[in-house]
């Protein structure tokens, strides 16, 4: 029981933690001169490195702040889960814990959705998607699963 | 030894400013404007010595991409020489007052061309020396939205719904359960306390 415990709070840590990287790092988008993520462009063009801040778009906006939308909410879902450990009556659900949960998966794969729709606007085409723009697709699944584990869970003991 | 302390401080407070003499240059750093819209440069000076007569303003312009800048404007012996073969001519005009340190120029007309760095040197004789000062100037079609107010709009409204959902729910969850005891008690007939005596006093 307790390694459940501890395997579930570990998936629901590791997909806030990827959720974390993929919204701060600087590497949605890699080229051989460039890169650029949510909240920057910066680029090494005639000797010099300079970022511009992504102002340009209200949909890169949008991006932002579903991706800290997700996550706030996972955040607000890992509280609730801890909270309803120790309030919730025997055979009961984590079910707001993992509604939130999900509401968070969701937001990251709307977030990923319209970066990847709407990319050809800020950056060129030729260059390459990064990895913290793949680690927003991992943590898609991740929290999904966790949602869904904890709709499905029911407190024993 | 009183005359000779005396030389000494006059020639000390003649050397020391001196040695401190530098014109310090001010002017922004980058300026937005919109395209057909004027726009006011604003350069101005700090020096330790009076203003003097023979008192100088520069504009320099060197456009975006470009290798070398083209001199636009420049006020010397009391009068301002206006731009009148470059991009600039009839569209330059100059709004400074050299009396008080100011040496701004009028941009109207703006378009797109226009994009380049501007750069103020400044003069007051014999105060000489000193690093001129560029402002950058940006024109777009339309203002762009700052960054971070849609981010913050759509943050604030799902939290907003949030807590309006969750105190919906608590506000349901506080009538039903009165509204489920008035109920039981008034269909059992007995006498209740409190808010069930008030409801049949009404």
């Amino acid at each position: 029981m307790l390694l459940l415990l501890l395997g579930i709070v570990i998936l629901h840590a590791a997909a806030l933690v990827l959720l974390f990287v993929s919204t701060i790092v600087s590497a949605w988008t890699t080229g051989s001169t460039s890169s650029s993520d949510l909240w920057n462009n910066c680029s090494t063009i005639s000797g010099g490195y300079h970022c511009d801040p992504a102002y340009t778009g209200e949909w890169i906006q949008a991006v932002q702040a579903l991706m800290i939308l997700s996550i706030i909410f996972s955040f607000i879902s890992l509280f609730l889960f801890f909270c309803q450990l120790f309030t919730l009556q025997k055979g009961g659900r984590f079910f707001v814990t993992g509604v939130f949960q999900i509401l968070a998966s969701l937001f990251v794969m709307s977030g990923a959705v319209i970066y990847t729709v709407m990319s050809p606007n800020w950056v060129p085409v030729s260059e390459a998607y990064g990895w913290a723009y793949i680690l927003a697709w991992v943590a898609f699944p991740l929290a999904l699963i966790s949602g869904l584990i904890y709709v499905i869970l029911r407190k024993r003991e | 030894m009183l005359t000779i302390l005396a030389l000494a401080s006059v020639i000390l407070l003649g050397i020391v400013p001196q040695q401190s003499e530098a014109i310090v240059i001010y002017t922004g750093w980058e300026r937005h404007a919109l395209v057909g819209s004027d726009i006011r440069l604003s350069c101005s000076f700090f020096s330790w010595r009076w203003t003097s007569d023979d008192v100088t303003f520069s504009w320099s312009y060197r456009a975006d991409g470009a290798r070398d800048s083209i001199s636009v404007f420049h006020y010397t012996g009391g009068s301002p020489y206006v731009d009148n073969k470059g991009p600039f001519r009839d569209r330059l005009e100059f709004v400074g007052n050299p009396g008080r340190r100011d040496g701004s120029i009028l941009l109207k007309n703006l378009d797109y061309g226009d994009n380049g760095t501007f750069t103020c040197d400044a003069k007051n004789p014999p105060d000489i020396v000193g690093r001129a000062s560029s402002v950058r100037l940006l024109v777009f079609e339309k203002v762009p939205i700052q960054a971070g107010v849609i981010t913050g709009a759509i943050i604030g409204a799902v939290l907003g719904l949030l807590v309006l959902v969750v105190v919906i729910y608590y506000l349901m969850r506080f009538l039903v359960a009165r509204r489920v005891f008035n109920l039981s008690v008034s269909k059992h007939g007995k006498k209740g306390k409190g808010k069930e005596g008030s409801q049949q006093r009404q």
